[in-house]
């Protein structure tokens, strides 16, 4: 059984990726320290937890650092596969699925971030919102197929996929604040938006993903960080 | 079960080459479907991966699943009890084994591949780019015979196919990416691998690559500069 202190999550709290890590050991009902990083400087156990790409979130598991987000959660489901409900399906064929949407996800959201939640001229962002649109509407579709009427991608509990898509809710109702876009819109993704309610809502998540103003005040932090991160020096 | 098993790829690409030997050393008996993907999308494709529209996609009892890794650790789960397990059992050892394959496609498979296809500035700042990752790659052979461990695994499949396909590419394009000097302990490895497994007997006859892609290689710089050029 992990203590408290087997268990540390190196992170910040406005960020999506730490947002999975923390959400998937609420739904395992796992203890852990969270440990906030200061974006401007990096802690030293971050450096020597992550020395490939200096970044969070790192689970630290009984001193074995854990990164990449997505495969911390897969870690996290493995690890305390008898804790909690499972994360990814039991299927094989249904963690592929999974596992590719997610990518997916990953692939389609996070670079439209630095637009949408900085400084950018009205067609850049006009741009960068067409994405966000046509990837929100296939996974609208993905919804459709893989929930089987049911409340989440995962099914009746929350899974793998919702982890990924839902840690960026925050961030997207950041965007719609910051750069006047409707992005969670009733009338075109409208299955997704009860989804993202009852995400956000869930006892697992509500704790973890900051309220909308917050995000707003982060902004700033974040464009820094995402101009760091852009940097050939990193 | 092993008769619906189908793999949409191509002989020329080492993204579809990763499948097949996972296949093999599985024992999995597949029907390959090795289509023409350089000029074209075939409607094969287009049907069963319509959301990227690439190869490889392993079809298993008709449902297709696509990306290399994906399609790799379906194999690996599905047919648990036979050949060689791809990945490790232990929870961490598996977190690991990710990690190591998934940086190695985010930072090197694709600059191993373009440092034989791009000229001037943008191939010594990809051939710099190499150079590091690569070197990052060999901190996680650590002493090891493979990054599997004492057996291959995963990673030891994807970055053979990448190395085996870039020594040929390199030596038609008169490049020196991969090398004793630069990477001795990637090059251990690699003879390690060829001369103790089966890894090199699932890869394309070196001559038949060869040709190819001297044949091509005007075809093939621009269809690379076409496709991640902007990069």
């Amino acid at each position: 059984m992990a203590t408290k202190q087997d268990v540390k999550v190196l992170g910040w709290s406005a960020s999506p990726f730490v947002a999975r890590v923390r959400i998937a050991l609420n739904l395992k009902g796992i203890e852990y320290e969270f440990l906030n990083e200061d974006l401007g400087r990096k802690s030293d156990l971050l450096l020597k937890s992550n020395p490939v790409y200096k970044k969070v979130p790192v689970l630290i598991h009984g001193e074995k650092p854990v990164c990449e987000s997505l495969l911390i959660v897969q870690y996290i489901d493995e690890v305390w596969a008898a804790s909690g409900l499972p994360i990814l399906p039991a299927d094989a064929y249904d963690r592929a699925v999974a596992r590719f949407w997610a990518a997916y996800i990953d692939d389609k959201l996070p670079n439209q971030a630095p637009v949408l939640l900085g400084e950018a001229d009205e067609p850049t962002k006009a741009e960068a919102t067409q994405h966000m649109f046509a990837a929100l509407q296939q996974l609208e579709e993905v919804f459709e197929k893989c929930s089987e009427g049911k409340s989440f991608f995962g099914g009746n509990t929350i899974g793998y996929v919702d982890i990924t898509l839902g840690s960026y809710l925050g961030w997207m109702k950041a965007m719609e604040k910051i750069a006047g876009i409707k992005l969670l819109d009733e009338e075109k993704i409208p299955q997704l938006v009860k989804w993202a309610e009852r995400f956000c809502s869930s006892d697992a998540v509500k704790e973890v993903i900051p309220q909308v103003d917050q995000f707003v005040e982060f902004s700033k932090v974040l464009q820094a960080a995402f101009k760091a991160a852009a940097s050939p020096s990193n | 079960m092993d008769e619906e098993v189908k793999l949409l790829g191509s002989w020329l690409s080492p993204m579809s080459r990763r499948v097949e030997v996972g296949l093999k050393l599985k024992g999995v008996s597949f029907e390959f479907s090795d289509l023409d993907v350089f000029f074209s999308k075939p409607p094969e494709l287009l049907q069963y991966n319509p959301v990227h529209k690439k190869i490889p996609v392993l079809i298993h009892h008709g449902k297709p699943i696509a990306e290399s890794l994906i399609i790799l650790e379906y194999i690996d789960e599905t047919w648990a009890d036979s050949g060689i397990r791809l990945l490790p059992k232990d929870p961490y050892e598996r977190a690991m084994a990710r990690f190591w394959a998934k940086f190695f496609d985010d930072k090197c498979s694709l600059p191993l591949a373009m440092s034989c296809w791009t000229e001037g500035d943008k191939q010594q700042q990809i051939l710099a780019d190499c150079k590091l990752n690569l070197t990052t790659m060999e901190g996680a052979l650590k002493g090891k015979k493979f990054f599997g461990g004492d057996e291959i695994g995963i990673v030891d499949i994807i970055v053979f196919c990448s190395v085996y396909w870039t020594e040929i590419a390199q030596e038609v394009v008169g490049v020196n990416v991969i090398n004793e000097e630069k990477h001795p302990i990637l090059c251990k490895w690699m003879k390690e691998t060829v001369d103790s497994n089966v890894l090199k007997d699932y890869m394309p006859p070196r001559e038949k690559l060869f040709c190819h892609i001297q044949t091509y290689k005007d075809a093939i710089a621009a269809l690379m500069a076409v496709r991640f050029g902007s990069n």
